[in-house]
């Protein structure tokens, strides 16, 4: 059994839309994933069926070989939400121990668990503090930690690192990836896409309720790529004239060109060189997955969703 | 379970380990006893004395209009309406001549308002002067009239219960104090305590916390254990004033002389009176203490305190589930008003209700409040004081305690309902009507 979680044809519907509609992928043990859509697109729904706060209408929920029980397999997942907050008037340490017996720990393994965290992310002196107290990225820190404590298979981070500073966003960063390596799954759910494209393994992107994109970071680069080259010449003669490609942009000795079609990349050198022209460089531009997400979502009403209406 | 409990301990000492909560617990009875103290200080000092000059025509009132410490009636010469107040009197009451048999109006003028109750009192002494008068017009002397009066006011009326074959002694006055007090102590904990419910999902859902927790737990399972939690604060804040008043009435006891409560203790066994003829009388202190213990000790006390709990336990929890559905779908005290209207307004009503059941506990309106499950926590216990089973039937009570079973068990499936779609929905007003759209459709 390779994956953690497979959903198929999961739907819900809400009185005036389909929040999340015909929706079916699954996530292989031990990586990265992204979970990617404009606002309202139908992740927080769909996590929230995935967590068990939500039933789904109509599909079905696989989770480590079995059919998904809320009730016993909640203890295997963590989950961060988008909206996550903390009681204000409870001591730091009480809090994490609290969320972590809800979890299902004993009290000697929380207590454990947590003075391991703190110590891990410099938090041991938070005990007696009050929440209220905290900053912003403070909290952060505490939720990440409380969300993880308990070793979920399954760890499911939405926008986890809004509020944070570069060092602490690095530092979470890293413990995320020292997490999947000891073997949980890692549910990444963002808009920011640069985060995306630098930690996650595979992506699926949703918008209006469905699945529109779904494959590996490389793969969808590879599939969306539209065959632009960066040149880099020491001296750009007056005109370049091929068949096998067009410039699209210039500066100073930097060019952008579209390779036609029916012709490769070599084909632009053997040209170049023909022309006896000294390449400085020569490399494939990739689209961003920035670039594809707004090409996929622009255009759709994504916006006009993001006022849930149940 | 395991996890319900956790969450009922939390709810539980976060609110018992609050400083607000340990001073409300300890002042209030002190509060109540310093209002007790007040009001009876003020009814007393409050009875200004009023001197009242009479002008009367008739000249008979001037020995038969009795006098007390409240009011003093004199009779002076050369005092009339413009002049009474610079000749030191509050009042002055005109008495025309009399005119057969007919009505006679008085006028009693007064610098300040008198007051119903000392208006009332004039109009009395002025009548039982008046009846005086006609009497001794009749041939009756001064001095029978006196002896009659000396020998009013001797029957004593003790009313009995008749229970099957044996009589059992009633108080009406206990029963509707003790109705009365039930009735305002549920009242006051379920406005309370409902409250508290409403402010703590509030706050879960503002806070963010909310959805942190329902990924560990179900919502209904936060739901109960927050109710349950908060329940359980208001039955030890209960139990804790229990404690303190008994201390403090043992305390107060202390105060008392040895011999008055050795009196009280010969009364008690001798019911009342005491032995040996007149040898030994007992005091006046230890007469009103006996009567005190003896009329708290006619009350079915076990029963009682018994309903006391469960109409205490039920009615928190019908109405809890509602405050808690209200909770879950605001984000700020300011709209939930709007909201809790619809559950405070039969709270209230059934205060009214409880108001008047408390004269006649046996009138169908009692019967049928006594079962609502709306009303039934205040209502019943104002009619349980009264006596079961010759006021509340077994049948009744029976009834209205599965009513209100069934009614909490209703209104926590249909909290919970709303409470799981509420939670975790952020910027949208809600009315009730969409509430229950929730709660009785499938989705969601």
């Amino acid at each position: 059994m390779n994956t953690i979680l497979e959903l198929h044809n999961l739907k819900k519907y809400y009185a005036t839309q389909k929040a999340v509609d015909d929706i079916s992928f699954s996530i292989n043990k031990g990586s990265i994933f992204g979970l990617l859509g404009p606002n309202g697109a139908g992740k927080t729904t769909l996590l929230r069926m995935i967590t068990g706060i939500f039933f789904s209408d109509n599909g079905e929920i696989i989770f480590d070989g079995k059919k998904f029980d809320p009730l016993n397999d909640i203890s295997k997942i963590g989950y961060m939400p988008e909206e996550r907050g903390l009681y204000k008037k409870m001591k730091i340490g009480e809090q994490a121990m609290y969320l972590a017996q809800l979890k299902g720990l004993s009290k000697t393994e929380a207590a454990e668990k947590i003075k391991f965290w703190f110590q891990r992310l410099e938090m041991q002196s938070w005990w007696n503090k009050k929440v209220e107290d905290l900053s912003k990225g403070m909290s952060q820190k505490l939720q990440f930690v409380t969300t993880v404590l308990h070793e979920p298979k399954l760890i499911i981070l939405d926008e986890p690192f809004s509020g944070l500073d570069p060092i602490n966003a690095n530092l979470i960063k890293d413990e995320i990836y020292g997490l999947a390596q000891r073997g949980s799954t890692i549910i990444f759910s963002t808009h920011r896409m640069e985060q995306v494209e630098e930690i996650c393994d595979h992506i699926v992107l949703v918008n209006l309720g469905k699945k529109i994109l779904d494959g590996s970071v490389h793969d969808v680069k590879q599939q969306f790529k539209e065959n632009k080259f960066g040149i880099k010449l020491y001296e750009v003669p007056a005109t370049l004239n091929s068949s096998t490609f067009e410039v699209i942009e210039q500066k100073a000795n930097a060019l952008t060109v579209k390779i036609n079609n029916g012709y490769k990349s070599n084909d632009v050198l053997q040209y170049l060189i023909q022309q006896n022209l000294t390449i400085e460089s020569f490399n494939e531009i990739l689209p961003s997955l920035n670039d594809i997400f707004i090409q996929l979502v622009e255009g759709t009403k994504a916006t006009t969703r993001a006022f849930q209406k149940i | 379970m395991n996890k319900i409990l956790l969450i009922i301990q939390r709810e539980y000492l976060s609110r018992v380990k609050n400083k607000a909560f340990i001073l409300t617990t300890l002042l209030t009875p002190l509060l109540f006893v310093v209002m007790i103290a007040g009001a009876t200080y003020f009814s007393i000092q409050g009875k200004t004395a009023h001197k009242i000059a009479v002008i009367d025509e008739n000249g008979f009132f001037k020995n038969n209009l009795k006098n007390s410490n409240d009011l003093i009636f004199e009779f002076p010469e050369g005092v009339d309406t413009t002049n009474y107040i610079t000749k030191g009197y509050s009042d002055i009451l005109l008495i025309p001549k009399f005119n057969g048999t007919e009505k006679t109006t008085y006028i009693l003028r007064s610098k300040k308002s008198i007051g119903l109750i000392a208006q009332e009192k004039i109009e009395e002494r002025i009548n039982t002067a008046i009846e005086d008068k006609n009497l001794q017009d009749n041939g009756i002397t001064k001095t029978m009239l006196d002896s009659i009066h000396s020998q009013s006011q001797f029957a004593k009326l003790k009313t009995e219960q008749q229970a099957g074959a044996s009589v059992k002694e009633s108080n009406e006055g206990l029963a509707y104090g003790i109705g009365y007090g039930c009735g305002i102590l549920i009242y006051i904990t379920m406005l309370v305590y409902g409250m508290m419910v409403l402010r703590g999902v509030m706050e879960e859902k503002t806070n963010r916390i909310a959805e942190v927790i329902v990924s560990s737990v179900r919502p209904f399972q936060l739901m109960a254990g927050k109710i349950i939690g908060i329940g359980a604060v208001g039955i030890t804040q209960f139990l804790l004033w229990v404690v303190l008043i008994f201390t403090l009435l043992s305390v107060a006891q202390t105060f008392i002389p040895h011999e008055t409560l050795e009196q009280v203790k010969t009364l008690q066994q001798n019911g009342g009176v005491m032995p040996g003829a007149s040898a030994m009388q007992a005091s006046d202190a230890a007469q009103n203490l006996y009567n005190v213990k003896h009329t708290l000790g006619t009350a079915n006390w076990g029963l009682i305190i018994s309903c006391f709990i469960f109409y205490f336990i039920g009615g928190y929890l019908f109405y809890a589930a509602l405050f808690a559905a209200v909770g879950s779908v605001v984000e700020d005290l300011q709209t939930s008003q709007s909201l809790t209207l619809p559950i405070t307004m039969p709270i209230i009503f059934s205060f009214f209700i409880m108001t008047s059941v408390i004269q006649s506990p046996d009138s169908s309106l009692a019967v049928w409040a006594g079962i609502v499950p709306f009303s039934s926590p205040i209502v019943m216990m104002a009619r349980i004081a009264f006596g079961v089973p010759s006021t509340v039937p077994y049948w009744q009570l029976g009834v209205s305690i599965i009513v209100l079973i069934l009614g909490f068990l209703f209104t926590t499936w249909l909290a919970g309902k709303i409470y799981r779609t509420g939670i975790l929905m952020y910027g949208k007003k809600i009315t009730w009507k969409e509430m229950m759209k929730w709660a009785f459709t499938k989705t969601a």
